[in-house]
């Protein structure tokens, strides 16, 4: 069990930053997902917990103890890669025993933890079996139990179900979230995949272009995100920005509607937003069709979700993209039962809760001042 | 119509019946001049020799083979002599095959990490593979030589009076030495094509694993590349048992017979004054069902290895 500190810690690879100097503590027990495109920093990152790749800068702190130059042996971490990294000569119990081995650990238990993981995990019947006949899911609960069977500090999963089919990968899931909670154990996860770290995560740290963009519990990065890429990186579809101008307390949308400020909003607005441009921000689920709505656009196309219809709308009444990058179509949720012809009019309401507005220039979220 | 179609019809029939005379025609023309050579010079002395081994002749003289049934086979296996020379191969072979399989497992193991001048070096190391052995006997017959060769020098020895003579005094060490420089890049070769192939993520989770170096090496290096070396000491087993051109060049098989492997017996039977050609035929089978035997051994090896 185990806390994990990184204080400034940044990499470099030649004159190109992979990760920028970030803070993060992991608490005892946490589940922590590193969440990001590919390439913007995430693996690096855990890599550098893991101490399978120096830090340029920084310190990484476990348990209060400063391992920064520690190598990954020294460290009491478990490490479960993309692509397993099963030892292929061996079989699947001489994997799992590898590493009670290379401490010198007695026979006796060394078959006595092997056997607990072995049960955990349900794959006694590959025991005799080698890697390379195993399927990607029999593959991954193997590297499982090889870094579970240590009684590591800490896991590290470098997007561990990247290799597998979204079949297995909905199964392994479940299992990894299981296995947490049984072990609650210090866990750092590295996805590309929104939707396992909302799902898996205590937090999410989120992180592009080597930096962390914002570190928050999964309702957090959904409903506050920090800035305009978190917003619209987390959720499918993302959230809807669209563009306009501050006119008293009304902004005046790209596509022509005006849409009231809610009142929570409007003192933060007048008080401290002085420039008359600023993004306005809602996920799908905030918009409320209705007869009388403020906003105004043309259905554009409209996609049956089961329990839901997800209505494309363009706020500007084209029905073409017209490739100035100004098309200001919004995806909002709709009724089911009502039929959408595509270039009828459309108008919603957003529920004032869920309006979120930012900063175009700094990319930023506005902070909603709170009177008291 | 009719007319036209009739031709029309027709001459494609004609092109096509052509054109198939000459396709398999074409093939077995190819094939034709290798099958011819390859039976002149391979399977027919394969089996002459094998009608020779049972009979008494000789080359140089007039009379006719004289069958006499498995007498050349008794005699060769009663005479000392070739069992000596079988003893000198197998000790040949046996120091031989081990030092160019340390070193040049060495070699790779060292030419694996990345450096600069990785590629370079690794083309040098190759160069002794791609000559040809007579000029190798011939050039390190310099090498060695006590007045003026380098060797001893670059081993200390200053003064060629006190200096061993290599080719004298340590006849089958110096073929061995020879043999070693030369076929180690082989082995070093084929190691390094298997290191290549080891992924690196699999250290870094036998780092994680928290396993030494030294186990690190026992337990995924080598396992990794055993086949492939099995297989570069299979090939060098084989050669180290017809091992000919490079002992003719150095030693010719002398001093006596130190250096006179079997293959070397073998020649100096027929083409040295002897000119035993039936015995000399008994004798290269014999060599053939040994090294068929010692290379089933590696092979049985080999897959038992794969299948584990």
């Amino acid at each position: 069990m185990a806390e994990i500190e990184l204080r400034q810690v940044a990499k470099k690879f030649g004159d190109l930053w992979a990760v920028k100097p970030m803070d993060l503590t992991i608490y005892d027990g946490e589940f922590v997902a590193l969440l990001g495109p590919s390439g913007c920093g995430k693996t690096t990152t855990l890599r550098m917990i893991s101490g399978l790749e120096a830090v340029t800068e920084g310190r990484i702190f476990i348990n209060g103890k400063d391992v920064t130059w520690l190598s990954a042996s020294q460290r009491d971490i478990a490490f479960v890669f993309q692509f397993f990294a099963l030892y292929p000569q061996m079989t699947v119990r001489q994997n799992i025993a590898f590493p009670l081995e290379s401490q010198g650990m007695k026979r006796a238990e060394i078959n006595q933890r092997v056997a607990e993981v072995v049960k955990l995990l349900e794959i006694g019947h590959l025991l005799q079996r080698k890697p390379p006949a195993l399927s990607g899911g029999d593959k991954q609960r193997v590297a499982l139990a090889r870094s579970l069977v240590r009684k590591p500090a800490c896991f590290l999963m470098d997007e561990p179900l990247g290799a597998l089919d979204a079949e297995f990968r909905e199964v392994m899931r479940a299992e990894i979230k299981r296995l947490h909670l049984a072990q609650h154990a210090t866990t750092v996860y590295v996805t590309h995949d929104q939707v396992e770290a909302m799902a898996m995560g205590d937090r999410i740290v989120v992180m592009s272009a080597a930096e962390v963009q914002q570190i928050g519990t999964p309702a957090q990065v959904y409903h506050d995100p920090a800035n305009l890429f978190v917003a619209n990186f987390i959720g499918s579809p993302g959230m809807n920005l669209v563009p306009g101008k501050y006119v008293g307390d009304e902004v005046h949308l790209r596509g022509g509607s005006v849409y009231p400020t809610p009142p929570a909003w409007r003192p933060t607005l007048a008080a401290r937003w002085q420039r008359d441009d600023v993004i306005v921000g809602f996920r799908p689920e905030a918009a409320q069709v209705s007869e009388t709505g403020a906003i105004r656009g043309m259905v554009y196309a409209s996609d049956l979700h089961g329990s839901y219809t997800m209505l494309h709308v363009s706020l500007n009444g084209e029905l073409r993209p017209n490739g100035n990058g100004e098309d200001t179509i919004v995806h909002i949720r709709a009724r089911r039962d009502v039929h959408y012809v595509i270039g009828s009019l459309v108008r919603f309401d957003l529920n004032p809760e869920m309006v979120r507005f930012f900063d175009p220039e700094s990319e930023k979220a506005i902070a909603k001042e709170v009177r008291g | 119509m009719t007319t036209s179609e009739a031709v029309a019809g027709g001459e494609p029939l004609r092109i096509k019946a052509r054109r198939q005379i000459n396709d398999r025609a074409i093939q077995q023309l190819f094939i034709m001049p290798t099958l011819v050579l390859l039976i002149l010079w391979n399977v027919f002395p394969l089996f002459y020799s094998l009608f020779l081994s049972f009979t008494q002749y000789s080359h140089s003289g007039k009379a006719p083979p004289v069958w006499i049934g498995t007498g050349n086979f008794d005699a060769l296996l009663n005479d000392p002599k070739i069992w000596a020379a079988f003893a000198v191969t197998g000790r040949y072979a046996l120091l031989s095959v081990l030092s160019q399989t340390l070193i040049g497992f060495g070699l790779a193991l060292l030419l694996r990490a990345k450096f600069k001048a990785n590629g370079l070096l690794t083309t040098l190391i190759l160069i002794p593979m791609m000559l040809s052995p007579v000029i190798v006997g011939m050039f390190w017959r310099l090498i060695f030589n006590p007045l003026m060769g380098i060797f001893n020098y670059m081993i200390g020895f200053w003064n060629p009076t006190t200096a061993p003579i290599w080719l004298k005094d340590h006849a089958l060490i110096s073929v061995v030495i020879v043999d070693v420089w030369m076929w180690s890049p082989f082995v070093m070769l084929l190691c390094l094509s298997g290191l290549k192939a080891i992924p690196d993520y699999i250290y870094e989770a036998a780092e994680i694993d928290r396993a030494s170096p030294w186990r690190q090496f026992w337990r995924i290096t080598l396992p990794h590349v055993a086949p492939l070396l099995l297989l570069a000491v299979l090939f060098r087993t084989i050669e180290a048992f017809k091992a000919f051109d490079l002992v003719m060049g150095l030693t010719g098989g002398g001093p006596g017979n130190v250096t006179e492997t079997v293959s070397v017996a073998l020649y100096r039977m027929v083409f040295q004054g002897q000119a035993r050609t039936g015995m000399a035929s008994a004798l290269a089978y014999v060599v053939l069902i040994v090294i068929i035997a010692v290379s089933n051994v590696y092979i049985w090896y080999l897959n038992k290895m794969k299948e584990a």
